[in-house]
């Protein structure tokens, strides 16, 4: 898995605690990691600190295969803040590994307009190294 | 009906008067001032004095920034130095923001108090005035060493600070599933603002055509400019009272025949299970578990519009049509229509044209018009039934209101 090419635009960061850590993180390794519950295999996220499936404390951290698929997504035209330059996409997308893993994400190196639902991607990190912060963003996937 | 009618607790509660500060766009007026003129305005329709109110609630309290709340619970039961308050409850974490309604509701069905103060006071539009868009952004615009956490670090990394962004991608993923269009989605902005032509309180009154609609510029696939609803300053109040206090009251109440605060999914815009819905569809369900009238007995609807898309979310969710087909029912905008529609909706021009007064100013219509008291706009053959619907992403709340002639 890769990062972005030039200059990170500025993102507002998040508030990166013990508990998320591994998520925000995990692309100065090149991994996209959730936490998973050792006891049912659930994937968790946004993180937490117990298994809403089984009630299990022990929980690791996995990294996934960073392939996802586009649920759902936006154009943004309106310009809100500083950084990313309009028009951007915003989109939710799914994750293989469990049916109701996904997250918000945007999605990058493609012509803004021709995003589509269903489309497949794969994960790219935005490097924001002096916040710890390694943004996972999507791509269309380019090869097979 | 499924539920056993003595559990239907909110039937002991009614509206006995409403009340509405003056709204603009930018005011510019201390925003207290307008919560107290709306409380005051409420206390005296329902023909009572500040000795009756006996409970107060609120909605979201002294909470956000941006002139999200222009006046908290300490700011109200001192401004107006009430004596004999015996129960009440300001918050954000509710079931919608009419959930300071239904937790009167609640209150006074239980026993703890008669007469409750109820309000929901904004100044966005002068907040923003003064402190540009930035001034309501999360974390100012991005400006300082703010850091986003709660569901905001979940988006607010993303550059989609607005729930504009959010919303968009539920009208997009109902575009793919359903067909719906955008002249379909078009026709609840077009209608809202035919209706506030005749609404002398509302924001945005001229024409506005479904070509207008069309060529607004985009703000977030597929919503346009149009789809979202405008910052004003405004209160609102309503009186909810004890129904056996009737003969304290100046006029007939409003029956609060069911009220829903469902969510049966993730908390949550973004992982919320069905990405073409919202929890309005849990609450729409639940409602008419709680009475034997159906969704076709209903006579005027104001429901949800901070976007667009939330409105076809509660048409559907309170199954006013079928789950998917909102785009049908919107078609052409005749089902809507304030005059002639068999789902009268928004007819006040709703917070698209009439100002987001935040959940508030769906309820104050929907009495208004059961009331008779509309005016101009006055739904024909004074409604007898109506709903208010108010919350987008993960909260929903919704009360059935009667006033039988």
């Amino acid at each position: 898995m890769s990062t972005t090419t030039g200059e990170s635009p500025f993102r507002i960061m998040p508030a990166v605690t013990d508990r998320n850590r591994h998520f925000w993180t995990g692309g100065k390794d090149g991994e996209l990691r959730f936490q998973r519950c050792k006891g049912c295999g659930y994937f968790l996220h946004p993180p937490a600190v117990i298994c809403p499936k089984c009630w299990s404390k022990d929980i690791g951290i996995e990294a996934v295969s960073g392939r996802a698929e586009v649920l759902t997504f936006s154009v943004n035209v309106q310009n809100w803040m500083p950084g990313l330059e309009p028009p951007f996409v915003l989109a939710i997308v799914g994750l293989p590994e469990q049916d109701d893993l996904r997250l918000t994400t945007n999605i990058v190196n493609c012509d803004p307009y021709e995003v589509t639902i269903g489309m497949p991607v794969q994960v790219i990190f935005e490097p924001h190294p002096d916040q710890e912060v390694w943004l996972p963003l999507f791509e269309p996937v380019t090869k097979p | 009906m499924s539920e056993a009618t003595d559990l239907i607790g909110e039937r002991r509660a009614v509206v006995s008067g409403a009340g509405q500060s003056d709204i603009g766009r930018r005011l510019f007026r201390d925003p207290l001032e307008l919560t107290l003129d709306a409380c005051l305005a409420a206390i005296e329709d329902a023909g009572l004095t500040t000795a009756d109110i006996d409970g107060l609630s609120t909605y979201p309290g002294a909470f956000g920034p941006g002139g999200f709340s222009g006046g908290g619970m300490v700011d109200v039961h001192d401004g107006l130095r009430f004596e004999n308050i015996q129960w009440f409850c300001g918050g954000v974490e509710f079931p919608g923001q009419l959930g300071a309604v239904i937790n009167a509701a609640l209150a006074v069905s239980a026993g703890l108090c008669k007469h409750v103060l109820v309000w929901r006071s904004v100044w966005e539009g002068s907040a923003q005035g003064t402190g540009g868009r930035a001034a309501v952004m999360p974390g100012g615009g991005g400006s300082g060493s703010f850091k986003a956490s709660g569901f905001m670090e979940w988006v607010l990394p993303f550059s989609a600070p607005s729930a504009a962004t959010w919303i968009a991608m539920f009208a997009q993923r109902h575009f793919h599933e359903y067909g719906t269009t955008r002249e379909q989605l078009g026709q609840i902005a077009v209608n809202s603002r035919k209706n506030a032509g005749l609404n002398p309180k509302a924001i945005y009154s001229e024409p506005m055509s479904m070509d207008d609609y069309l060529s607004a510029r985009m703000i977030s696939t597929p919503l346009c400019l149009f789809d979202c609803d405008v910052p004003c300053d405004g209160a609102t109040a309503f009186i909810v009272s004890r129904a056996d206090t009737v003969a304290d009251l100046r006029k007939p109440p409003i029956n609060i025949e069911a009220v829903a605060t469902a969510l049966h999914g993730r908390p949550s815009w973004d992982q919320y299970h069905d990405l073409t819905s919202m929890p309005a569809q849990d609450a729409g369900k639940e409602l008419w578990k709680r009475t034997d009238l159906k969704p076709t007995d209903v006579d005027v609807a104001n429901m949800y519009d901070g976007f667009s898309f939330i409105t076809v979310a509660w048409i559907e969710g309170m199954g006013f049509c079928k789950k998917g087909e909102a785009g049908a029912f919107l078609e052409g905008g005749h089902n809507i229509a304030r005059d002639s529609g068999v789902l009268p909706l928004n007819t006040n021009g709703g917070q698209l044209s009439a100002g987001r007064l935040h959940g508030f100013g769906f309820l104050h219509e929907s009495c208004v018009q059961l009331w008779g008291e509309a005016g101009e706009r006055q739904v024909p053959n004074t409604p007898e039934v109506g709903v208010a619907c108010a919350g987008g992403g993960p909260m929903a709340g919704t009360l059935l209101l009667t006033h039988r002639r």
